[in-house]
């Protein structure tokens, strides 16, 4: 046991195969390069498509080609294949996809990129999903039927059973998986109508298991016969790159065994990870910061509040805001900050990567399939499909994992191709490296910009939007007529009824590495829309709900979702002294959310977040217990930004390192929190990031409600204890 | 400044014997020279709890406690978690469905672990107090408390 990295190859496929989150070693998923029926799979197996494989002992494996990082999705992609398979859940497992953007491509991206991102597992997938299930069962049956020698119509299946009542014959899916992969692939298959639904609707246990025992494998556990691990010097500034450095201390720590400078820095290799960190202290390196940013956050902030006075993009235009602006009586107008905010996933960024003949092969919680494969096969000069990627579990990402330029991949191929020998190399980013690691959700600034109508309701309303582009680095995001979604979504398509109204997107330039942040745009534009909404109300002398109410005509499923929210809530009902509410809507990814916050006075000018009423309306509730976690789950990470996180920087570098400057939401900090879910046969529509940016501007409201103070810059400090 | 010594120790309730660099933490000691991963990397500054494993009982922050700290005491991880209290623990967190992306909750168990272990009937501030040191990014805050909650219930019930 003591001996270092010393894991047969066996235990270390047991491993990776336990709770689901098995790797792809040695067989090919589908056995095909395309969706037609290849026959038997691998020892017996039944594979009809790329999603799904049965085997002799009655297990169904689906093949997930979306990143398990807590959201659900290898329980719900299970979900939809085993609905229409009729499988026994408890016999159905899931393992992660290669990658194969032919196969696997999210098909909210065109099928053309791979890679999970914008909550689109369950709405690309919940048609090929059911397709790949309803294609395996028709092939089951027709085995049965040809067996029997009976009409395919007659045969049933139940929870993973094929029978045939008339004449009392049943077989269990394994049975028939030989002779069900001889079937003809079918034509088009008919899926179940909503009430036929046995599995979707139920709270079924999650696939992601061995969770709660230590053994589920994520990257940062993977142990490889003589494998290294890694750690990275880079440049504190953004841009900066290696002058020089002198490793000769560095050499000298026992355990170490490379140092390499490589593009993106210097990197120390050793046996293991407090060798390598103990080497990497030891490394006296000069930067060459000549190409780098060397500004701050408040010397930033300066120059974007003077671009407000510049003519910014026109994101969205109604009627005409600069008239009505101009003609009505009172003008409200409110200056709204927000800070560059890292992700901070529980598991620090990592990857493992080995030469592998005249490829490599990679092994991490892979979000962004069809870029790291680019980027890997650019740093080698190889082609993308020598370049395999075996998707692990991800202990976190908010967004991070899916780089657009693939900077944490990049990283461990450079260093795998530096060094020489075919050894895998397992990158390990500190917790510093990771918090310092740049791609931050953007700094923005909004001013917001109304006057009301005789009757007290918007006349006219004008929207700012200040900050870097995230469309700037990603470059496969469309931008018709310059508009980038990610900055202005939430603001340029506002739910409510407003006459005049103009939203201006102003883009700043490309100082600071950044990218999106679970709920991208929503982040920010839903705090301001839906606070400066509050303050318009209460400039009208309105209830916060009746206002919004009487805006939202036009948008019924908003309307149903704040009616739920409020009416769960007791909004309207008299509260005891020192309690307050605020309330938020706001539609993301598809998905309408709707919370109520219940705070307390705590004394001293303080407030606590007892209750969150939540409402969402996210079609069809595939797994209503995944649902309400990731309710919870979003509510607790959004409140982080509202409350304590921000990064800033002073000459180019980042203040922040770890957990103690950079502070997140603790448990203690954590409300009670109610979770509604309207009733839809719609197709379904995202939950991971949804109800992220809906809690600060509910919290937000509270406070309003409770001070009569409206918090416009994040994150409102010392408020709530 | 670095040396090595040899530490014994009881692992999970077998000795072991373990040669290392007096400073490594012991987190570093479990995870990459006794293959125990179940504890987890975090912070490496006592920040998040991740890393808790139990000392003689004790949930400690593996990641800032140095190797030979654990000469001649014992230490269990999450690998080795096999009380009554544990098993009722692990029962709730899997009944409750806790987890989301699973990286902190090895940390967050042994913590509930420790405090259900003297405290048989926690409050919500106790909870709240002895499980603030565990940070989850996927914030399965209210779940955690009401698993500790549960399983407290299902102790009580014997
Ligand atoms: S890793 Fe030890 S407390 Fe975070
Ligand atoms: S479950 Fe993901 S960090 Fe806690």
């Amino acid at each position: 046991m003591s001996a270092f990295g010393k894991v047969n190859r066996r235990q270390f496929l047991r491993n990776l195969s336990y709770g689901g989150a098995g790797l792809m070693l040695g067989t090919s998923v589908a056995g095909c390069s395309t969706l037609r029926n290849s026959g038997a799979g691998p020892a017996g197996e039944f594979e009809p498509n790329a999603f799904v494989r049965v085997t002799p002992d009655d297990r169904v494996i689906v093949i997930s080609k979306h990143v398990e990082m807590g959201q659900g999705a290898y329980t719900g992609l299970a979900t939809l294949v085993a609905e229409e398979l009729d499988a026994d859940w408890s016999r159905v497992a899931v393992e992660g996809a290669p990658a194969d953007t032919a196969r696997y491509g999210n098909l909210a991206w065109g099928g053309v990129r791979q890679g999970t991102g914008g909550s689109t597992a369950m709405r690309n997938a919940y048609q090929q999903m059911r397709e790949a299930g309803a294609t395996a069962r028709a092939m089951l049956v027709a085995a049965a039927a040809q067996l029997w020698q009976v009409p395919a119509s007659e045969v049933t299946v139940t929870a993973g059973v094929v029978s045939h009542h008339a004449s009392n014959r049943s077989a269990r899916f394994g049975e028939l998986a030989e002779l069900a992969a001889t079937q003809p692939l079918p034509g088009k298959v008919k899926l179940k109508q909503p009430q036929q639904f046995t599995l979707i609707g139920q709270s079924l246990p999650r696939k992601d298991s061995g969770k709660t025992t230590g053994q589920a494998q994520f990257t940062q556990d993977i142990q490889l016969p003589d494998m290294l691990t890694a750690v990275i010097a880079v440049s504190p500034k953004a841009g900066g790159v290696v002058h020089s450095f002198d490793a000769s201390a560095t050499r000298q720590v026992e355990g170490v065994v490379e140092v390499l400078q490589v593009p993106a820095g210097v990197a120390v290799l050793a046996r293991d990870y407090w060798s390598a960190q103990q080497g990497r202290k030891a490394l006296k390196i000069e930067w060459d910061n000549s190409g780098a940013f060397t500004g701050s956050s408040a010397s930033l902030l300066q120059s974007y509040h003077a671009e407000l006075e510049k003519p910014g993009v026109v994101a969205a235009k109604a009627g005409d805001a600069e008239a009505g602006l101009s003609a009505a009586g009172a003008v409200i107008d409110a200056h709204y900050e927000f800070p560059y905010l890292a992700h901070a996933a529980m598991e620090p960024l990592n990857c493992v990567m080995q030469k592998r003949g005249d490829g490599v092969e990679a092994w991490y919680g892979c979000q962004w399939q069809s870029g790291d494969q680019e980027t890997v096969a650019r740093v080698f000069g190889i082609d993308k499909q020598q370049v395999k990627i075996n998707m692990l579990l991800a202990g976190g990402s908010f967004g991070r994992r899916a780089n657009p330029v693939s900077d944490y991949v990049e990283q461990t191929a450079q260093i795998v191709k530096a060094y020489e020998p075919a050894v895998p190399i397992k990158l390990v980013w500190s917790r510093e490296d990771d918090m310092r690691g740049w791609y931050y959700r953007p700094m923005y600034v909004h001013r917001l910009t109304a006057t009301l109508g005789a009757d007290g309701y918007p006349l006219a309303w004008r929207h700012h939007i200040v900050g870097q582009s995230i469309a700037a680095v990603a470059s496969f995001i469309d931008t018709p007529n310059g508009v980038d979604r990610t900055t202005v979504e939430g603001a340029n398509n506002l739910p409510y009824g407003i006459p005049n109204l103009a939203v201006y997107q102003h883009t700043t330039p490309p100082v600071i590495p950044i990218q999106w942040w679970r709920s991208v745009g929503s982040t920010h534009t839903a705090y301001s829309t839906e606070t400066f909404l509050d303050e318009l109300a209460q400039a009208a002398g309105a209830d916060p709900v009746e206002y919004r109410r009487h805006l939202l005509q036009e948008s019924p499923r908003h309307l149903a979702v704040l009616n739920l929210a409020a009416e769960k809530a007791g909004w309207g009902s008299a509260l005891p002294a020192g309690v307050f509410r605020g309330v938020a809507v706001h539609e993301s990814f598809h998905s309408v959310v709707a919370q109520v916050a219940e705070i307390e006075d705590a004394g001293n000018g303080k407030y606590r977040l007892r209750k969150v009423v939540c409402a969402v309306d996210c079609g069809v509730a595939i797994n209503p217990d995944i649902i309400r976690a990731q309710m919870e789950g979003g509510i607790g990470f959004g409140l982080s930004p509202a409350l304590m996180s921000e990064i800033t920087l002073r000459d180019g570098e980042v203040e922040q390192s770890n957990f103690h400057d950079y502070q997140v939401l603790r448990i203690n900090q954590m409300p009670e929190v109610e979770v509604h879910i309207v009733p839809s046969a719609e197709p379904p529509t995202g939950v991971g990031e949804p109800a992220t940016p809906v809690i600060a501007p509910a919290l937000a409201n509270a406070l309003f409600a409770a001070t009569g103070k409206m918090p416009r810059k994040l994150p409102f400090k010392g408020l709530v204890v | 400044m670095e040396k090595t010594v040899d530490i014994e120790f009881t692992l999970n309730g077998k000795s072991q014997v373990l040669q290392a660099d007096e400073s490594m933490p012991l987190l570093w000691a479990l995870r990459d020279r006794l293959q125990l991963t179940g504890t987890k990397f975090g912070c490496g500054m006592a920040q998040c709890g991740a890393c808790t494993v139990h000392l003689d009982g004790t949930a400690i922050r593996s990641c800032v406690t140095p190797v030979a700290v654990v000469q001649g005491r014992s230490v269990t991880t999450i690998e080795g978690l096999e009380s009554g209290v544990a098993q009722a623990v692990q029962q709730s967190w899997d009944e409750l469905a806790v987890v989301q992306c699973g990286y902190c909750q090895s940390g967050q168990i042994m913590s509930a672990v420790a405090l259900l272990e003297i405290n048989p009937n926690p409050s919500d501030e106790q909870i709240d107090q002895s499980m603030s040191g565990n940070i989850c990014r996927c914030s399965t805050y209210v779940r955690i408390r009401a698993a500790i909650k549960d399983a407290a219930g299902k102790l009580a019930k014997g």
